[in-house]
């Protein structure tokens, strides 16, 4: 098909699909590039972005789908593969030696030598001719790469990467979401060169601003499928967004019956109470309040701040201004254990990262919190942790073949229940849940936003995020909105979606 | 996945952590077996048992006993370099207080004359021990204070007590090493109830750190550190104090091999005793199964095994008549051959095998 365009286009993958044990990640994906491009990539956590740009380099490979480089098919076997056909990618984390200095780092292993030894003078020579050639900036190559901010290190990522190979396809994961705003521009600037070369870029970022300041057209995946390629230019802001959250207007079934049901007996004494609750450069001051039996809905686009203020409410974290008041009384002591004593419990939003014990088995895994809240010589007999163990893997409906089973076996939505089964077990006032849904199949993803609300039903105060807007909206009866590391705004869990979705992009 | 019940049990016993450290102790005593004539073979002599077997339990008992407190590390995912040194500052702390003339101490004339009689301590036998141990518990909470609390690399944290303690160690006895004359004291590396009294302190070692983590939460929380610290800090566990209490218990366990090690030779020897034996110790732990640097699972057992399984290749080795300057070479070897058994190609190629050997039964 590319062979019938009048102009190739650069990259075309079609019909990509990947599967991994337990989730689909990507299904039936398309997805172009055109020559002189900046084509901006966006979606939630899990929507399948990173995979998608996993199978372009090469390190995995897809189920099925074919990957066309400049109109002739290719299978990309590896990241070296990639690169050597023209395909370089800057991560987030920048791979380079920091206590080298710029010019080795950039010409590292082709460094040019002389009578068998580096030859420096040369060395620096060339990367000052790199730099200014690529970059137009002038900096000392001759300094510490460290040394640098982290905007020029970032750019001799890119040199690096477009030097290796005569490099045709830059990737930019995320480059910016450590940079300040100057420094930002300073990289939009160069990603405009690159494109005035012909060279096609694929830019994945968060920030929706910096998708209309930069890209041409912008892919929008979400839960591993395509929703559409658009010109920027011709994308209304709201549109993007919705089209990223999703709203597909089910009927809204029972669970608003039961929702609203819940909603009448919410207790009127609060739980916990946060009074300009923060943490410099994490959370900004807010004020929240919990009652029991009710489920806060805490919306935002990733990096909003949700995550930091979940973890600054649980103790991960100490803060340095206000206070926070849990079950009438005032908390001076933050740590997770201070805070299951307390009654408090979080489910991590990165599960790999923070939540499951891999190797641990099942029923391990479930009684952890609650042995660690008893301390180290209350030990659970082992007929009590079977007992527990057993009566979660029922409540949960968490199919595992034996509570011996190490945790890992298991599928990541048996996973996710086996850690709301850990906090759980530990019987909390308040259980905030971090993106509990995240990379979970559609039927796991109900069951899960029902078990929420049963168990506000028993009287419990949930805390749900999620980067489904309508998820979020489906199960909460208050929801708080974040943006920039600050609450926004409050609405009741049946306010209108756009007022909210306006309140998540920022006031624009 | 529905294989036959039989094939599950297979299974079970090759993921078993003792399965590998039995496996090479047996292939060894049966390289033995083959080409040691009288291996097996026992004397009973004033009731007690004598043999090669009981010789490698016994020599292998300072390392066994270290590589309980080992496995504990290294199962948090760290390491202690020091155990050796601190051997040596147990042997020191010990053989002053049994013996302190040596450091200028003026005892009455009356007593002077006791000095190198058997029946003579200066202070009692159970105080010795209590001191010693307490010393090298000190020992130990120093490495998880600086592992745990100051965040310094295991490696890098555990080596700076391995250098400065055989220093100490020399301070304490003034650079001299001490003749241990004391009758009882020899009883503890020395003696005999039927079997090595030494392997009555192992025993014993392993029951108290079976208990610990076992009978109570903390190997499970042992275990979830070395897995993930940060999932153990979210679900309220205390990751430090449970790090402090691994290394507290490996110096605990490295001064009571001080004690054996020095009873065996009558003497403190700071230069010299536990010499290297951090790496036998971390290779016992190592071969029982428990993962260097990732930590996670462990076996006490295993290591024990692994422990055993070290002292074995050396005993044979002196047995076939390998001169024991050549021993280190060997060692390596089977060092190599470990290694490879427990990479997961070879690993995995086991579970195969013995998949396919329970399909055909």
């Amino acid at each position: 098909m590319p062979e019938e365009n009048h102009v190739p286009l650069l990259v075309s993958m079609q019909g990509i699909n990947k599967a991994f044990p337990g989730v689909q990640a990507l299904v039936n994906v398309d997805f172009d590039l055109k020559y002189g491009e900046i084509h901006a990539l966006m979606g939630g956590n899990g929507a399948g972005k990173s995979t998608l740009i996993k199978v372009l380099t090469g390190v995995e490979k897809p189920d099925s789908g074919r990957i066309f480089l400049a109109g002739n098919e290719v299978h990309v076997r590896s990241p070296q593969h990639a690169q050597s056909l023209g395909i370089s990618s800057v991560y987030q984390e920048i791979n380079l030696c920091p206590n080298l200095t710029v010019a080795e780092n950039i010409l590292i292993g082709r460094q040019p030598m002389r009578f068998g030894r580096i030859d420096w003078k040369r060395l620096n020579a060339q990367a000052n001719e790199i730099l200014q050639r690529i970059l137009g900036i002038e900096i000392d190559v001759t300094g510490m790469l460290g040394s640098y901010s982290v905007a020029i290190q970032q750019m001799v990522a890119i040199v690096r990467a477009l030097e290796i190979e005569s490099a045709r396809v830059l990737i930019l994961d995320e480059p910016t979401s450590s940079l300040s705003i100057h420094e930002t521009e300073q990289l939009f600037e160069v990603m405009r060169r690159l494109k005035s070369r012909e060279m096609g870029i694929i830019f994945i970022t968060h920030f929706i601003d910096q998708v209309y300041m930069i890209s041409d057209r912008v892919t929008i995946i979400r839960n591993g499928g395509l929703v559409g390629t658009y010109e920027t230019a011709n994308l209304p802001r709201m549109e993007l967004i919705t089209k990223m959250i999703g709203k597909t207007i089910t009927v809204l079934d029972e669970m608003t019956k039961i929702k609203a049901e819940i909603g009448k007996r919410i207790s009127a004494e609060p739980v916990l109470v946060a009074r300009g609750f923060g943490q410099a450069g994490q959370v900004e001051p807010l004020d929240l309040e919990l009652h029991p039996g009710e489920v806060l809905g805490l919306a935002g686009l990733v990096g909003s701040g949700r995550t930091e203020t979940a973890g600054l409410l649980f103790g991960l974290e100490v803060p340095d201004s206000g206070t926070l008041t849990v079950a009438g009384a005032k908390v001076d002591r933050f740590s997770p254990h201070d805070s299951i004593e307390r009654g408090l419990a979080l489910a991590p939003e990165d599960r790999k990262a923070a939540g499951i014990l891999d190797e641990l088995t099942v029923r391990e895994n479930i009684i952890l919190a609650l042995q660690a809240s008893q301390g180290w010589f209350k030990y659970l007999s082992l007929s009590k942790q079977y007992e527990i163990a057993d009566k979660y893997i029922q409540l949960l409906d968490i199919s595992t073949p034996s509570p011996d089973q190490p945790v890992k076996n298991l599928s990541g939505g048996n996973q996710q229940k086996v850690i709301l089964a850990r906090w759980l077990a530990t019987n909390p006032r308040v259980l905030i849940l971090d993106e509990p849904t995240r990379g979970i199949d559609v039927g796991t993803k109900a069951e899960i936003q029902k078990l929420v609300l049963s168990l506000a039903e028993e009287g419990k105060a949930c805390v749900f995020i999620s980067s489904e807007l309508e998820e979020v909206m489906r199960c909460s009866h208050r929801i708080a909105v974040m943006s920039e590391h600050k609450k926004v705004a409050e609405f009741s869990g049946d306010a209108d979606e756009q007022v909210i979705m306006q309140a998540m992009a920022g006031g624009s | 996945m529905t294989q036959p019940k039989r094939s599950i049990n297979w299974r079970k016993i090759t993921e078993s952590k003792l399965f590998f450290p039995i496996l090479a102790l047996s292939i060894i005593l049966f390289l033995d077996l083959i080409f040691v004539p009288n291996f097996f073979s026992f004397q009973v002599r004033d009731g007690n048992l004598y043999g090669s077997l009981i010789d490698i339990m016994r020599n292998a008992a300072p390392v066994m006993l270290i590589s309980l407190g080992m496995t504990m590390v290294l199962a948090t995912g760290g390491v202690d370099l020091s155990v050796g040194a601190v051997m040596a500052i147990a042997s020191s702390v010990a053989a002053v207080m049994m013996n302190p003339v040596i450091i200028g101490l003026e005892l009455p004339p009356d007593l002077m004359k006791f000095i190198n009689d058997p029946n003579f301590t200066y202070s009692p036998l159970w105080e010795v021990i209590l001191v010693t141990l307490i010393v090298a518990t000190i020992c130990g909470l120093w490495n998880g204070a600086l592992v745990a609390y100051v965040r310094i690399q295991p490696m890098v944290a555990t080596l700076i007590l391995m250098i400065a303690g055989r220093g100490i160690a020399q301070l304490i006895t003034n650079g001299v090493r001490i003749q241990i004359f004391y009758g009882p004291y020899a009883f503890l590396g020395q003696g005999w109830i039927v079997l090595p009294f030494s392997l009555y302190i192992v025993a014993f070692v392993f029951v108290i750190a079976w208990v610990l983590t076992r009978r109570t939460a903390i190997g499970l929380f042992i275990e979830s550190v070395g897995i993930n610290f940060r999932t153990s800090f979210y679900s309220g566990i205390n990751e430090k104090r449970i790090k402090m209490l691994a290394y507290a218990f490996c110096g605990f366990c490295a001064g009571i091999a001080g004690l054996v090690a020095s009873s065996n030779i009558k003497t403190s020897d700071a230069n010299n005793i536990g010499d290297l034996i951090e790496l036998d110790a971390i290779l016992a732990v190592v071969i029982g199964g428990t993962v260097m640097g990732a930590g996670g699972r462990f076996s006490l057992l295993a290591s024990l095994i692994g422990a055993l399984v070290i002292q074995a290749i050396t005993t044979s080795m002196y047995a076939i008549g390998v001169p024991a300057f050549a021993l280190k070479a060997i060692k390596g070897v089977v060092v190599i051959f470990v290694v490879l058994l427990y990479s997961d190609q070879v690993r995995s190629l086991f579970q195969k095998l013995s998949a396919k050997g329970a399909r055909s039964a």
